[in-house]
């Protein structure tokens, strides 16, 4: 017996098992509750959450995309899917990280960055913003908002820097995605 | 096209249209128009239980017992939080419930009006699926969609929250029973080719074992049969959870007893030593797997689920096959081939390894004269039964195991207990729904002292309705598995396990207006039995049974299935030291 004290002697995650990250897409009905239970499925069976995504998509048939960037071993990624799958208002679910693969999805999000500062400051702010092509969306003698979208590391990337140059805060949308070519789920 | 009828009548109509003839439930301000329909009508017939707990236990019992699905009535607010404990019973053990709950009237939601909760939220996490109900058109479909999903796939409770205003609202109603779900429709039909690969694993096993669950039973009468026909035809050894008791007959000369924490010798034994494991409709709870990676280590697993998250959840299975119990054994039994005894490998060794194991006689315990042992309280009241068209149900603890290791089941549906969640005070109000479901059968609780406390006002019930449920309580005036862990893993420090002052339970079932009978010595223990059986009306026997007696044999937390505790003779330091410090962090 080794001294690691373990979680539960029940516990089936071996060590060899990788955490992965997977982007998963769900179709939900949109009807009052349903993203309450998609959390409390995750919250009370301790899966994680990275990014959560949700609004409706096709307003005539009620439908909802939920977009979840999750990770976890292999074991606990596929039984994330098929408890999402469990659910009564679930119509699909895709994990486009294990059907698609990484470049088979199109994954985007958009941030909006406020930055206070003077002087060269601002200019270096302004020459970042440009160099990762964000836009300019709203701006004071002391201040800008950047607007930019792009995928999760670049976007970590842009805010990294700006906080050597006044970053104030930050608001996210979380993961959009699809996968690509031309059919859909 | 049909007058407009009332929220309420609708509820009602729809219990009826589902086959459903009896409903438990509890009345209250925010479900009187339910209850005014109910008074008006005679399809349905409702039970007044004394506690919301009890109306789900009891609709737990009538559908375990019936293949149906129970129905609870209780009114918003306290009603409703009431139901959570046997919601969540209900859910842990697949069992098809319906509840109904009474709401404040839409317009007062989220005001914190008067016996106002949150009660889809609440449930939300205890249930397969539940509802609000905000439009009057919308009521009938959702009530046919609840009794859907409740049966449908894995089954398990369901909750439609009422507003009363919705109750007292007019709408046409329609039956609509038979309508495809739009999202919700489980595989029932297994993978042909899944199954071929199961049969090639099947063939080529020198020491397959079968292991069966609650799934066999959930999935029907039929499904037991087509078990028993494949036993039958293949002589695999056979063992199953403590939810699936009775889906193969215990007289049976292949079954090995349930397996588990508190199974026999030789079911463990096998399952840890087998080379082809088949399991129906189980789900390798840590009750049955023990230490997860010492489960089973040489093995190749098929599992057999209608419920696709159960697969690799906790065990890795080689061939998993989604489907129900019922359907995939059938199709199992007609791939098979015909001539299986001349092809598939002779596992005579198999069997004389079992026999060996059997030789321990693993529940074997010290007879007393002079007081009645628990396991013998059992073996007689099993003795004596047998041949009635008894049901039994349990609360949780000692007794409950006692019973499993002791009462051999032949038939499913037989047997209702509280597995997954271990709910002490499942039994009374369990039996009372089987009773209902039953009237003429021989319905008996096999209670511990403490546990019976848990429900006991549901005896009213019992009374009232003339049911003639039993209640037989393995009295040792403690509770037995809380002191029996306390000796394993704290020291033999009994904190508060001791059921100081417990009722005078003769006078307890004479208040209630039931009988009492007391046994203390076993040379009346039979004489006991047969009078409790003839007693008509409820009656409960407080059977005192030795008080110091654990619960073996017995796998301790954190070890594995070829490491048991076994019984009479264990010294106290062997169960001081059973449980390793890692061991101690489980339950």
């Amino acid at each position: 017996m080794g001294k690691k004290k373990p979680t539960s002697t029940y516990d089936l995650r071996s060590n060899s098992e990788q955490e992965e990250r997977h982007t998963m897409s769900v179709i939900v009905d949109n009807e009052p509750g349903v993203l309450a239970r998609v959390i409390g499925l995750f919250a009370g069976r301790g899966y994680n959450i990275d990014s959560l995504t949700v609004s409706e998509v096709e307003h005539e048939k009620q439908l909802s995309r939920i977009t979840i960037v999750t990770y976890g071993s292999p074991t606990v990624i596929d039984q994330i899917k098929m408890q999402l799958e469990r659910l009564v208002p679930v119509h699909r679910v895709a994990d486009l990280t294990a059907e698609f693969g990484e470049l088979g999805a199109i994954e985007r999000e958009l941030a909006i960055i406020k930055v206070a500062g003077k002087g060269n400051q601002r200019l270096e702010a302004l020459r970042l913003a440009e160099a990762f092509q964000a836009i300019t969306i709203d701006a004071t003698l002391e201040s800008f908002i950047f607007q930019i979208t792009g995928r999760t590391r670049e976007i970590d990337r842009f805010i990294s820097l700006m906080s050597h140059v006044g970053l104030v805060e930050v608001s996210r949308t979380g993961v959009a995605a699809l996968k690509r070519g031309a059919e859909g789920l | 096209m049909q007058d407009k009828i009332s929220g309420a009548e609708m509820i009602i109509k729809a219990i009826a249209d589902q086959g459903i003839d009896s409903v438990f439930g509890y009345p209250g301000g925010a479900v009187l128009p339910i209850y005014d329909a109910i008074f008006q009508q005679e399809e349905v017939k409702h039970i007044l239980v004394r506690h919301e707990q009890g109306a789900g236990h009891a609709a737990e019992g009538y559908a375990r017992s019936t293949g149906k699905t129970g129905v609870l009535i209780v009114t918003s607010g306290p009603g409703a939080t009431n139901t959570v404990t046997a919601l969540t019973d209900a859910l842990l053990d697949s069992i098809p419930i319906v509840c109904i709950s009474g709401q404040v009237p839409t317009h007062l939601i989220g005001s914190d009006a008067f016996q106002e909760a949150d009660t889809v939220g609440i449930t939300r996490a205890c249930t397969k699926h539940n509802w609000l109900v905000k439009n009057i058109e919308d009521l009938p479909r959702i009530m046919h969609e609840a009794f859907y999903v409740a049966k449908s796939g894995r089954p398990g409770p369901v909750l439609v929250d009422v507003p009363k205003d919705i109750q007292f609202a007019l709408g046409d109603y329609q039956n609509l029973n038979k309508i495809k779900h739009k999202t919700y429709n489980p595989i029932l039909n297994p993978d042909e080719i899944q199954i071929k690969r199961a049969i090639d694993l099947l063939l080529n096993a020198k020491k397959p074992i079968v292991y069966s669950g609650g799934g066999v039973i959930n999935s029907g009468k039929i499904a037991s049969d087509y078990l028993t026909k494949f036993i039958n035809k293949t002589n695999y050894p056979i063992t199953s959870t403590l939810m699936g008791l009775g889906a193969y007959p215990a007289s049976e000369k292949n079954w090995l007893g349930m397996l588990g924490m508190h199974g026999t010798y030789e079911a463990n034994m096998a399952m840890h030593d087998c080379d082809v494991m088949l399991c129906v409709g189980a789900r390798f709870d840590d009750r049955i797997t023990g230490k997860i990676d010492e489960f089973s280590p040489n093995s190749q697993k098929i599992h057999i689920d209608i419920d696709p998250t159960s697969i690799n959840k906790n065990i890795k299975v080689e061939v998993p096959i989604i489907g129900d119990c019922g359907k995939t054994l059938k199709k199992l039994l007609d791939l098979l081939p015909d001539n299986i005894e001349k092809i598939q490998k002779p596992f005579t060794d198999w069997w004389d390894e079992i026999e060996s194991w059997r030789k321990i006689d693993c529940l074997k315990y010290k007879k007393n004269a002079d007081v009645i042992m628990p396991q013998l309280a059992v073996e007689r009241l099993y003795e004596i039964t047998k041949n009635y068209d008894t049901y039994i149900t349990t609360e949780v603890g000692q007794h409950q195991m006692w019973a499993a290791q002791f009462y051999k089941f032949e038939k499913p549906n037989r047997w209702m207990t509280s597995g997954g969640l271990g709910t002490m005070g499942y039994g009374l109000p369990a039996a009372n729904g089987v009773q209902v479901a039953h009237p003429k059968s021989l319905v008996i609780d096999i209670a511990g002292d403490a546990s019976i406390l848990m429900n006991i006002q549901e005896l009213s019930t019992a009374v009232q309705y003339r049911l003639n449920t039993k209640v037989f309580i393995l009295n040792n005036s403690y509770m037995g598995m809380v002191r029996q862990w306390q000796q394993l893993l704290h020291g033999n420090r009994l904190s508060e396990s001791y059921s100081e002052s417990l009722p005078d339970f003769i006078k307890l079932a004479d208040a209630y207006g039931a009988t009492g009978i007391r046994v203390k010595s076993p040379k009346d223990l039979d004489d006991t039995i047969i009078q409790m059986i003839e007693t008509p009306g409820p009656v409960i026997v407080d059977c005192q049974v030795a008080s110091s007696t654990n619960c073996f044999p017995m796998i301790p937390s954190g070890r594995a299935h070829n490491d048991m505790l076994l019984g009479e003779d264990v010294p106290d330091e062997v169960v001081a030291n059973a449980i390793s410090d890692d061991g101690k962090v489980m339950v």
